[in-house]
């Protein structure tokens, strides 16, 4: 039996306790414990980016984070993007721009996404290009990827 | 009321329908998905690429606290499935390649599963194999399947005209083998279904399938129950991309533990997993022979083709099909004799993917174009016009080229991109010095655009009934793998009933009430469907206007459906709303419901045993230029521009259709220049994103597409198909670039930054010893 750890964290806003085992990733924690899965697993090693959430506003790969780290930290996954007042603005580009086809590693790319807007605000196309390496998308191709978040941040070549 | 003018949603930018839920994390994937009392299952894969199985002992498994079901062959009847019918979900006897299906579990959780596979002890004797096809079709080489003598899978020959006269009557002829390699497909969502039998021995399967009818027929007989007995439900995939039009082992192993275990089992790869196991895209040795004259006229093609066929027999050696199709109708050849042979080897196997063979055969057709004009002195722009058939014209094979313009198609390629202009200035600048290279290369190919009569029937049904408030519900056969039919379908029953697109809901993924459809493959689903759809809107637009007809006291054909209104179609002054109508046609004295139904058969046909047949209702070109800049110390390509000029018949959803084609063409680009799977001896050598790369954001190069409109007669609106061609042209024309650069050819792709600074060392080396 592996041995559990007790830890309170807050996701999307609200605060969460639960004993998880010390090998656990954050990522399973969310999915499997937490019913949150809007979170992609797709590799499981750090290699895709479709487990991308942010923890104190950082981006990181969840299923190479220990569940046990997320305590006494604010996690958001893709789930909380979204509030009373609609879609987020980066949701809604995705949308709109025809970011989305099948859609399984968008969870992941939006919140890259959103730590890229958060963070930087304005970039150059390399510099959105460079902020969106570690996320792989089979169908679009990022091109209309980039037309979303040249939509929400403004992008200059 | 304000007269409400005639509004087109076709050729408008639409959203997909399952965006926001997407972009929200509400979609629950099949990779999501958990039912009450669902346990998990697992396989165990042999590892080894030829072996007997002296003994396996399960006992240790079986008794591990949790573990619910644990089967071998032993316990499973002796069924055969598949595509060539070789193979089983589990192998008992030898195994043939890593892949092999030896035992798998039933467990509470994906841990106890593994723990179960680790207590499992197998006992086996390694065989000599055979991972090369030449080889593997020598006497005496290793027998894979005991009933296929000299490891014989599927062959096809098609022979046209007199080659041999032809040849002797060219002025030009060139010879080239092109190696074209293993790819996989990478969808981001692992593969994963879920099954579960109720009392009466029914199998309810979750599946990631994009052919769920033929599905049924295909996955029946690896379980020995009827067709008629599976109900397929499709949640949302990641990705399919061509990976899931077969039933795989992983499908009737999770079905079999269900069984065994009375309860449903979830199976889900892990990406390594993926990786060795999921199809691969059919990899093939080229020889192609190419004659023509000197002012340019193609006179010949001679093509062998050489496939390895892996231990069994997926869609991958079928691909000849197709690449049959290229080799005799990529421009105007009259003469062609084509012998294409599988052979089982000990390697994984490939399945369809995206571009079905017309990837591997443009790679050679389009680079001999090349090197064919540059031989006869031509610019590739000319010689390619010169070949290029015009409208109804038919193929050797048969195909009617109905609203063809592909001259149109390659004089817009090279006049946007100045192609003439630059391919020789780059030429002349080759031997300057200087470390950066810059080439320009076109390629183009032909596709089928209007589905493939490649089985019995290519048709799709539709359903669509309005409720009381003049919502509108359509059940169709067709998918949706995430390449948007879902908008397609919309915006071509909004323009029929004059509702709005977000009125409408789309049930397509249950077998149980869905009509038919062959599935989403070769470029059919915008044509096929969206037919049917507008078929089937037409019967439910003209009861409408009937009814109302009646009640307006006008002509029908005075009337038309616009905004939720029926209106004169004269002036659009509004008579009475749509769903007022539609009540008063369901609570009068003779009641009638708006539920109709349609079923969409293309005009098209099977091809004859000589390979000879119309068996598409479209066909379609695209022409790509790639500008690429080659850095002759690193051997890297950096693509400065791709340009893509494609016959599109009409496009519906511009949004979409952008969309289809740019990931077609960096999943292309992959293909060209990055993308392999390392088989070594049998054994994947690369099964991760690490060591497998797919393109990311940094790499993806400007792009400019151009969408030329032939309105072709039979398609939805005027489509055609357009989903494969993107990925079928970029490999060559980036090839025909690189030599544009650097002028060195590469038969073998991909043109990985290792193979790019070896070939121009090389030829180096070469020229300073002679000198």
């Amino acid at each position: 039996m592996t041995a559990k750890v007790d830890i309170s964290f807050t996701l999307n806003g609200h605060l969460k306790k639960v004993s998880v085992p010390i090998d656990m990733s954050a990522l399973t924690m969310l999915r499997d414990m937490l019913g949150m899965t809007g979170t992609k697993l797709a590799c499981g090693e750090g290699e895709c980016g479709a487990c991308t959430i942010l923890v104190d506003g950082v981006s990181l790969n969840s299923c190479l984070m220990y569940a046990a780290e997320c305590d006494g930290r604010t996690v958001l996954t893709i789930e909380g993007l979204r509030t009373a007042a609609g879609l987020d603005p980066m949701q809604k580009a995705f949308v709109e721009k025809g970011a989305i086809q099948c859609g399984y590693c968008m969870p992941g790319m939006i919140m890259q996404a959103k730590y890229l807007a958060d963070t930087k605000g304005k970039m150059t196309h390399e510099e959105l290009q460079r902020g969106l390496e570690g996320n792989v998308c089979r169908c679009t191709g990022y091109k209309k990827v980039f037309d979303a978040v040249a939509a929400v941040v403004g992008v200059t070549e | 009321m304000e007269p409400i003018a005639k509004k087109s949603l076709i050729g408008q930018r639409v959203p997909k329908p399952d965006a926001p839920d997407k972009a929200t994390g509400r979609t629950t994937y099949i990779n999501d998905m958990v039912l009450p009392k669902m346990l998990y299952g697992k396989i165990l894969h042999a590892g080894r690429p030829h072996a007997l199985i002296k003994n396996i002992d399960v006992s240790a498994a079986k008794a591990l606290p949790g573990v619910h079901a644990v089967l071998t062959a032993a316990d499973v009847p002796e069924m055969f499935f598949g595509v060539g019918r070789d193979n089983r979900p589990l192998k008992g006897g030898k195994v043939r390649c890593v892949r092999d299906e030896v035992a798998a579990v039933a467990a509470e959780s994906e841990e106890l599963c593994d723990e179960a596979l680790r207590l499992i002890k197998v006992e086996y004797e390694d065989l000599p194999a055979v991972f090369d096809p030449a080889e593997g079709a020598k006497e005496g080489a290793p027998l894979i399947h005991d009933n296929k003598p000299g490891n014989r899978s599927l062959a096809y020959q098609f022979k046209h005209g007199d080659v041999a006269a032809a040849e002797a009557s060219s002025d030009v002829v060139i010879d080239s083998v092109f190696n074209v390699h293993y790819v996989t497909h990478c969808c981001m969502g692992t593969s994963c279904v879920i099954a579960d039998f109720d009392c009466d021995g029914k199998l309810t399967i979750y599946s990631q399938t994009q052919y769920p009818y033929n599905f049924k027929m295909d996955l029946a007989p690896a379980l020995g129950i009827h067709p008629g007995d599976i109900r397929v439900i499709q949640p949302p995939v990641g990705g399919a991309f061509g990976s899931k039009l077969d039933v795989y082992p992983f499908e009737p192993v999770c079905a079999l533990l269900a069984q065994a275990a009375r309860r449903p089992v979830k199976l889900t790869f892990s990406r390594e997993e993926e990786f060795i196991n999921a199809p691969t895209r059919q990899p093939v040795r080229i020889h192609m022979r190419t004659g023509a004259k000197k002012d340019g006229t193609l006179t010949f093609r001679k093509v062998d083709c050489l496939l390895n066929n892996g231990a069994y027999t997926s869609w991958g050696p079928t691909v000849p099909f197709v690449m049959m199709r290229t080799f005799s109708s990529h421009f105007r050849v009259p003469n062609v004799d084509i012998d294409c042979r599988a052979i089982y080897t000990n390697n994984p196997y490939a399945g369809s993917f995206r571009g079905y063979g017309n990837v591997q055969a443009t790679y050679a057709t389009s680079i001999h174009a090349d090197m064919m004009a540059e031989k006869l002195g031509m610019d590739l722009l000319t010689f390619s016009l010169k070949n290029a058939q015009k409208s109804g014209e038919v193929t050797p094979q048969g195909a009617r080229l109905n609203e063809c313009v592909f001259a149109e198609c390659l004089q817009k390629a090279a006049d946007v991109t100045d192609f003439t202009a630059k391919h020789a200035r780059y030429a002349a600048e080759r031997n300057k010095p200087g470390r950066i290279k810059r080439g320009i290369g076109m390629a183009s190919s032909i596709h089928n655009a209007g589905g493939a009569k490649i089985h019995k029937s290519d048709g799709c049904g539709t359903m669509i009934k309005l409720d009381d408030y003049a919502r509108a519900t359509v059940i169709t056969g067709a998918s949706e793998i995430g390449q948007g039919i879902d908008a397609v379908i919309c915006q071509v029953v909004a323009e029929e009933l004059g509702i709005p697109m977000s009125d409408i809901t789309i049930v397509n993924n249950d077998s149980a009430i869905a009509p038919w459809d062959v599935g989403v493959h070769a470029s059919r689903t915008t044509f096929i469907a969206g037919n049917a759809a507008q078929r089937a809107a037409r019967k439910a637009r003209e009861q409408m206007l009937n009814a109302a007809s009646k009640r307006a006291n006008m002509p029908a054909d005075a009337l038309d459906l616009r905004e939720g209104w029926v209106v004169h179609d004269s002036d659009g002054t509004p008579v009475l709303k749509i769903d007022k109508l539609l009540r008063e046609m369901h609570f009068s004295r003779e009641p009638e419901l708006v539920m109709v139904s349609e079923y969409y058969e293309p005009p098209s046909e099977p091809e004859n045993k000589e390979h000879v047949g119309d068996m598409s209702a479209a066909y379609s070109h695209a022409v790509h230029v790639a500008e690429v800049e080659v850095d002759t110390e690193t051997g890297e390509i950096r693509i400065v521009k791709f340009t893509s000029v494609q016959d599109v018949g009409r496009v519906i959803n511009e949004m979409g259709l952008e969309a289809q084609l740019e990931g077609g063409i960096v999943m292309g680009i992959g293909y060209a220049l990055s993308e392999e799977l390392k088989i070594v001896n049998g054994q994947v050598r690369n099964p991760s994103f690490r060591d497998y790369k797919v393109l990311t954001a940094p790499e993806i190069p400007p792009m400019e597409l151009h969408f030329i409109e032939s309105h072709s007669s039979t398609g939805p609106m005027g489509a055609k198909g357009i989903a494969e061609l993107p990925t079928i042209v970029p490999a060559p024309a980036i090839a025909n670039a690189v030599y544009n650069a650097i002028g060195i050819r590469f038969f073998d792709p991909p043109m990985t930054p290792e193979k790019v600074a070896r070939a121009i060392w090389e030829r180096d080396s070469k020229l300073a010893a002679a000198e």
